[in-house]
């Protein structure tokens, strides 16, 4: 009977290990003096228990690369021009392809020395006569470089949304890069789902513009707007409403958001609320030379687009020091301070999808899942051994185990515990039974058969382990399938089910044998099992 | 004395059955198929068609028309207002489809919405929802070649397993993956995909005599669409939960096959009859108290999660419930008849012992 000895020494190790592990998901336990000494694995709650906010957001990659090949065009514009080479118009043609016209087709081998030496992004694609001895090109990127730049804007994306998120104080954040141009960003515990989203989603590109007081500004709402200019809308708040105005600012940048070291809410005078920025040395330096150089003209704050106010320059600012203002309230400048520290996106970001729990209802799929598994698991139980007797009290003792089990699983391999993952344990509660009944019936059977006793127990286990084995592996194949396809609370119904399924093998066929080996070896000779 | 269930001596002829659980079958699954046929296939949730939900729980209970005249905003387009949950917990759900709002105006127009119309309840949005177009159409993707790929994987299993035709099987799975491949070059729709693949695991099925897993498939397939038909007629959203019931109801419904398979390998060597008709009846009684059992332990605790475990897993659990119900019938009437579909009688070299066993 050594090998008896063992096989229980080894599921009583099992109940141990499951048991450290689970313990200390218990509240009262794990503040207790035997939670010190356990391992502080808890198990984790999906957001649709816990509450919170799951967003799957999409990066505009094609806007990112746009204003990449846009900035190479005017770079080239620029060294061109340096070494003599007139080049006209650099311009978009699609995200990924540019033209221009260089004007004198002979200096056509020197541009081209030019592209290669300092543009190796650019490929050209074609160029034609443009008539007049221009000579028109267009350039397309290379797929190396695309490649390279859509993984530079999603890792920078990645990392100012991290940062966003860090400053905007949420605890166990979850970003995370998803294939393709995705982002999933999953933010527990949450209240105010709308103010996170306007932190996460802003692309917060701030731009310094000069307004162009010259152009004619109706001419410009129907639709003539002076070369070199653009029309855009001052936001302003007259109480509750928006009101929006045009106004014509010329188009060349000549500041980004980009040189900012810090942002905070700021007072003026009459309480009202808005953001102070400081630049960094080169920014103070750009911006004291435009204020110096524009003084008596208007200088339109941009962002995202949104012209936020146009204050006349008085006089040269030196220090680094500027302000947004605009009848902000101080939740609005607090959130805005913080996506300027944080950053700019380096392209726009939509959110494709987004799921959020409040706490209430998570703390109520709880209580109601527990619920549904007490009562299904009681009804399961209290029939087993009614219909079993002692060798279904074996199988209730099991049911309890598995449970265990699975909860230990979750717990040591950091798996989350979903609502569908409830729904799974309790669908285990009455699957797991069917290893014990399977073993059980085969059992009967054999006895029914007029084999002994011993036999008969042999027989069943040995016969009914095939048969469970087999039947249990489309269920772990279609729990693995729903892993790999599914999402979330999805994946953490596959989890448990196969945490489910392994932990009822294991006390079916395992554990249960234990018990009726050592029935079997105790018993007087002649009694039946009580089956 | 202990209960049983099925009397020992029990000798119930399913196979003589066959016919009746046939034309039941065949009325199931056609009231099911017209009713998907006239609504244009599966009505999605908004996990396959995007779209907005939002869980609304109220004070005290509200009139559901009210709701709807209250929220009529263009924020919430195609609207439908549902109850939800338990009728004491004031609950209910709002749907609306995508078209180009964010969560956020979703959001206000129902805050503004509902405490404009009723000022002395308060109310709280527990949940929401926004799936976009794309995420939608991508999750619909998933979920068909999740369930392609079940298919494909457990009727391999099943011709290995069962018949030692692990060549064949593997040969059935490379068919079947080039059918797709080719449908996947001819950017065919991956509904259309998944149907052809089915059609193609069937015919292969037929034509490389693999029986076992013809039985499988043509029972998953009845296990599936059960579900999906009644849920098409009882007008309710198939959203991702809904498949992974699905899943698991395919596993669980092979689960029971495979239990009745086994039985029917272990008597076809144990040669209890040459008849197969004969051999299979033998099994699917010798099985039946286990069938039976399983199914009502399952049963009970899938229909504690129905009444007791909430609106948000309700459709889970009906779904489960259904396919419980599905599963156990098709094993016993679908799944192990079939197997007399090629010929009645048992080849004397046919089922050789595995090395193994």
């Amino acid at each position: 009977m050594g090998s008896l000895r063992w096989r229980a020494l080894l599921a009583a190790f099992v109940i141990f290990l499951a048991l450290i592990h689970v313990l200390p998901s218990i509240p009262s336990v794990r503040n207790s003096s035997l939670g010190a000494l356990l391992p502080s694995d808890e198990i984790g709650l999906g957001l649709d228990l816990k509450g919170g906010i799951h967003l799957t957001l999409g990066v505009d990659l094609d806007a990112a690369l746009g204003n990449a090949v846009t900035s190479i065009g005017q770079d080239l514009r620029l060294e061109a021009r340096e070494k003599k080479i007139p080049v006209l118009r650099p311009r978009l043609l699609d995200s990924r392809r540019l033209e221009f016209t260089l004007l004198k087709q002979e200096q056509r081998t020197e541009l081209d020395a030019l592209l290669a030496a300092r543009f190796g992004s650019m490929e050209i694609i074609s160029t034609d006569n443009g008539g007049n001895g221009q000579l028109r090109y267009v350039l397309g990127v290379t797929p190396e470089y695309v490649k390279y730049l859509q993984d530079l804007t999603m890792d920078q994306a990645l990392k100012t949304i991290r940062n966003r998120i860090d400053q905007f104080g949420v605890a166990e954040p979850d970003i995370r890069k998803q294939q393709g141009n995705r982002i999933i960003v999953q933010l527990p515990g949450l209240d105010d789902p709308k103010r996170a989203i306007n932190i996460i989603g802003r692309t917060a590109h701030l731009e310094f513009k000069l307004v162009d007081d010259g152009a004619d500004v109706q001419a410009a709402v129907a639709g003539t707007v002076p070369a070199e200019s653009e029309l855009a809308y001052l936001q302003d708040k007259r109480g509750a409403s928006e009101v929006k105005t045009p106004i014509v600012l010329k188009s060349e940048v000549v500041l980004t958001g980009e040189y900012i070291t810090d942002a905070n809410v700021q007072f003026d005078s009459y309480g009202q609320a808005y953001v102070g920025m400081n630049f960094n040395a080169r920014g103070a330096r750009i911006f004291e030379e435009v204020t110096g150089a524009n003084i008596k003209k208007r200088l339109a704050i941009v962002l995202d687009g949104t012209v936020h106010s146009a204050p006349v320059i008085q006089d040269r600012i030196g220090g680094g020091r500027a302000s947004i203002t605009g009848q902000f309230t101080t939740e609005e400048a607090h959130d805005l301070a913080v996506v300027l520290r944080a950053g700019s996106l380096p392209a726009p970001v939509n959110i494709l999808e987004e799921r959020s729990v409040g706490p209430s209802l998570g703390q109520e799929s709880i209580d109601k899942g527990i619920m549904a598994a007490s009562i299904g698991g009681l009804l399961v139980v209290v029939f087993m051994s009614i219909y079993y007797r002692r060798a279904g009290l074996i199988a209730a003792f099991e049911i309890i185990l598995d449970i265990c089990l699975i909860l230990a699983g979750l717990a040591a391999f950091g798996a989350t515990l979903t609502l569908p993952g409830i729904a799974g344990i309790i669908l285990t509660l009455g699957m797991a039974v069917d290893a014990n009944v399977l073993i059980y019936e085969r059992i009967r059977e054999e006895l029914r058969r007029g084999e002994s006793v011993a036999a008969a127990i042999n027989n069943g286990f040995n016969r009914a382990t095939q048969t469970i084995i087999d039947s249990n592996v489309t269920t772990i194949i279609a729990a693995v399938i729903l892993y790999q396809f599914g999402t979330g609370p999805v994946r953490g119904f596959a989890v448990t089910l196969t945490l489910g399924i392994l932990a009822s093998m294991f006390t079916a066929i395992f554990v249960s044998r234990i018990f009726f080996d050592s029935w079997l070896a105790r018993r007087q000779p002649g009694t039946q099992p009580s089956i | 004395m202990s209960f049983e269930i099925i009397k020992r001596d029990t000798n119930i002829d399913f196979v003589g059955m066959r016919k009746y659980a046939y034309v039941l079958s065949a009325v199931l699954l056609l009231a099911g198929f017209l009713s998907l046929l006239v609504k244009g296939g599966p009505q999605y949730g908004i996990d396959f068609a995007g779209g907005f939900n939002v869980q609304v729980k109220f004070s005290q209970s509200v009139e559901l028309d009210k709701i709807r005249m209250a929220l009529d905003s263009p924020a919430l387009t195609g609207l439908v207002v549902q109850d939800f949950g338990d009728a004491g917990d004031h609950e209910i759900l709002l749907r609306a489809s995508f078209s180009e709002q964010t969560a956020n105006q979703v959001r206000e127009a129902v805050n503004t919405g509902l405490e404009s119309a009723f000022p002395g309840v308060t109310h709280e949005i527990q949940r929401l929802e926004m799936v976009g177009p794309k995420v939608g159409a991508d999750l619909r993707e998933k979920a068909l070649e999740a369930i392609f790929y079940a298919v494909l994987l457990i009727a391999t299993y099943i011709s290995g397993r069962f018949e030692q035709k692990w060549m064949v099987a593997g040969l059935m799975a490379a068919g079947l993956a080039s059918v797709v491949y080719v449908l996947d070059f001819l950017n065919a729709p991956t509904s259309l995909s998944v149907i052809v693949a089915t059609v193609a695991a069937l015919v292969l099925c037929v034509v490389l005599r693999l029986k076992y897993a013809l039985g499988a498939i043509v029972a998953l397939i009845h296990d599936v669409m059960i579900p999906l038909g009644l849920f098409s007629l009882l007008n309710k959203d198939v959203d991702l939960t809904i498949i992974a019931a699905l899943l698991t109801i395919v596993g669980y419904s092979l689960n029971d096959t495979i239990i009745i398979y086994d039985r029917i390998r272990e008597n076809i060597r144990a040669k209890v009859s040459p008849s197969l008709d004969v051999v299979i009846n033998k099994s699917v009684n010798q099985t039946m108290s286990r069938t039976l059992i399983t199914a009502g332990t399952t049963f009970v605790a899938v229909f504690s999660l129905y009444v007791f475990g909430g609106g948000v897993i309700h459709d889970f659990a009906l779904t489960m419930l259904v396919g419980v119900v599905a599963g156990t019938y098709s094993s016993v009437f679908v799944g192990a008849p079939i197997l007399a579909f090629f010929k009645p009688r048992i080849d004397v070299d046919e089922h050789p012992a595995p090395a193994t066993a």
